[in-house]
């Protein structure tokens, strides 16, 4: 998997009632939900982004509701990959859940701003910053994800072990 | 022997069929009950529609609260709860409650003793992790693991480190279960418990009831925790008797179990605590917040609507009466909370004083329904998060803090102290 787009930057504790707002929940369409997205932190944000884009910010990205509206509002608002120097643990299962990618990676995250061209190749865990030329490496997911990404995420990995049993 | 471990070690490893686990081992477990709302529960049953499977894996171990968005708010929600309730007849859920008979999920679930000690419960809200107050290792998930769970009965877990907050000593009056959840947040921040167990112990916490237990549980996650955990003892087989479905199991933790840090919190240094816009970590001591004018007062959620919650409220606003530029809501969490206040007069000291007493439902307390704020206005709520936009518009403000500060806050047309009410109530 690799990524090419625009970097979209914020700060810390960006929490899911500002990814996607509740007053949106009474739906779950994708679509719907993806205008909405990082509205009440960005009101620009559905506008500027363009497929592929990526999203970048400080600690705890994700913090709050269990809501899965959030990363699937994230991807199809455009977002190709969330880098972030933390990720809340919720937020973090959801991502891994939908196939939303993500990556946690504080050199990167303080070596991007808002605006720079970045390129991603989720599978060697490196981030090119091309406006600068930095190079960084981010930190690998543990086995046991990656086989639950591998398979297509959580509902692909349940389907092959119901259909072995 | 196994090593020495944490209750909640010990609680993953008899589910995952293993004599021992220690942090940062991935492991599979065997679910006691998955959860999801009506918010939650149509992408799981989207979700569950993909995998393959007729059935769920056991219909009495699934727990489905239509309360986000009910009593229906408009036609988009009117049309999830449908979703849930058609696929909750068709699977024969043993716990699906119908608008009547449901409440606020983390308040009912308790209460109805269909969660227990020993259990490992997934639920799709992050306020899963109430459940620790029973002894249980619970823990909040996505729409998507909750409809794994619901077709495997099994779920996986990075096992946690714990940490362990030994709160000790005679709280000062008028300091509550809220204040020292609140205290802790504003201690070690929103992300200062993250991936982590919280383990809450000491007399403090042994002298709280189980709707402070509760309350302090139901807050690990706004610290980032996975789970919170208080250990079983009297007042909690006390509640559990009578009241649970099935058999619990009693867990504790060895001496020597290893914790990442340990924090000894001396009770009497906590104060009537208020979270500040927009953060629950952004707290202060309340007697700094006196200057802080407030557009309504919402008493009720998962964090604060039980019986005596309602009960320390009434306390304080009897005889007294709203202050006119203050909207009061009042919302017991479950049909029971609301009958027993009805029962004990606390209905009427609420309505005397001027304010709305409404049907179970989280409503305002995620900007659903039942109170949203307008541009600018400012809410104290007795509820859990105070995000940017949280109960409405961006512009407004939630303050959260204990049921006693909300109601005199709701008298004074400011945050306040029960105090201030004898003090004629002057800002």
């Amino acid at each position: 998997m690799k990524f090419t787009g625009t970097a979209h930057r914020y700060g810390r504790d960006v929490d899911t009632d500002v990814i996607i707002p509740a007053r949106y929940l009474n739906t779950s369409d994708p679509d719907e939900l993806a205008l909405h997205c990082m509205e009440d932190l960005d009101a620009g944000f559905t506008a500027k982004v363009q497929p592929g884009d990526i999203l970048v910010a400080e600690e705890n990205f994700g913090c709050g509701s269990s809501r899965e509206h959030a990363p699937i509002a994230i991807k199809h608002a455009g977002i190709s990959v969330v880098i972030a120097k933390s990720f809340a643990r919720i937020f973090y299962r959801n991502a891994i859940n939908t196939g939303l990618p993500i990556m946690e990676c504080p050199e990167a995250v303080d070596g991007i701003s808002a605006g720079d061209r970045v390129t991603v190749d989720a599978d060697a865990g490196i981030i090119t910053n091309e406006t600068t030329g930095a190079v960084f490496t981010a930190q690998p997911f543990p086995p046991f994800i990656k086989d639950i990404i591998e398979m297509g995420g959580l509902v692909e990995a349940a389907k092959k072990k119901v259909g072995a049993a | 022997m196994p090593r020495p471990m944490t209750i909640t070690e010990k609680i993953l490893a008899a589910h995952a069929g293993l004599d021992e686990v220690a942090p940062g081992q991935l492991i599979e477990c065997d679910l006691d009950l998955v959860l999801a709302n009506d918010v939650t529960a149509p992408i799981a049953i989207k979700e569950f529609a993909k995998i393959g499977v007729e059935r769920v894996w056991d219909p009495a171990k699934i727990a489905l609260v239509p309360d986000h968005y009910t009593p229906n708010k408009d036609i988009k929600s009117a049309e999830q709860a449908k979703m849930m309730r058609v696929f909750a007849r068709a699977q024969e859920i043993t716990h699906y409650y119908e608008v009547g008979c449901m409440g606020v999920e983390h308040a009912l679930l308790p209460e109805q003793g269909v969660v227990g000690a020993g259990d490992v419960i997934i639920g799709a809200d992050s306020h899963t992790c109430t459940y620790g107050a029973l002894g249980a290792f619970a823990t909040g998930v996505g729409s998507t693991d909750a409809a794994v769970g619901m077709a495997t009965g099994r779920a996986w877990f990075k096992v946690p480190e714990s940490i362990k907050f030994s709160i000790t000593g005679q709280l000062k009056p008028g300091v509550g279960a809220k204040d020292i959840i609140l205290h802790i947040i504003g201690m070690i921040g929103v992300d200062g418990a993250l991936y982590q167990a919280m383990e809450f112990t000491g007399d403090t916490i042994e002298r709280l009831d189980m709707a402070g237990r509760m309350t302090i549980c139901n807050m690990a996650i706004e610290a980032g925790g996975k789970s919170g955990i208080i250990a079983v003892d009297d007042t909690t087989r006390a509640y559990m008797e009578g009241r649970s479905e099935r058999p619990w199991t009693e867990y504790f933790s060895d001496a020597s179990a290893v914790y990442a840090r340990t924090y000894e919190i001396d009770a009497a240094t906590i104060v009537p605590t208020v979270a500040f816009p927009h953060l629950p970590s952004n707290t202060r001591p309340v007697s700094e917040a006196r200057d802080v004018k407030i557009d309504q007062v919402v008493i009720g959620s998962c964090t604060n609507g039980r019986y005596e919650d309602m009960a320390e409220a009434a306390a304080v606003i009897k005889g007294h009466t709203v202050h006119p530029d203050v909207r009061l809501i009042v919302i017991p969490a479950t049909q029971q909370v609301f009958r027993d206040m009805m029962h004990n007069g606390l209905t009427d000291i609420f309505m005397d004083a001027g304010a709305a007493v409404s049907t179970p439902t989280c409503g305002p307390c995620l900007g659903g329904h039942m109170g949203i704020l307008a541009a600018g206005e400012r809410a104290l709520a007795t509820t859990n998060r105070n995000f940017v936009g949280r109960m409405g518009d961006p512009t407004s403000e939630v303050y959260l803090a204990g049921p006693a500060v909300a109601a005199a806050s709701a008298v004074l047309g400011r945050i306040g102290l029960p105090e201030d009410l004898e003090e004629g109530g002057q800002s």
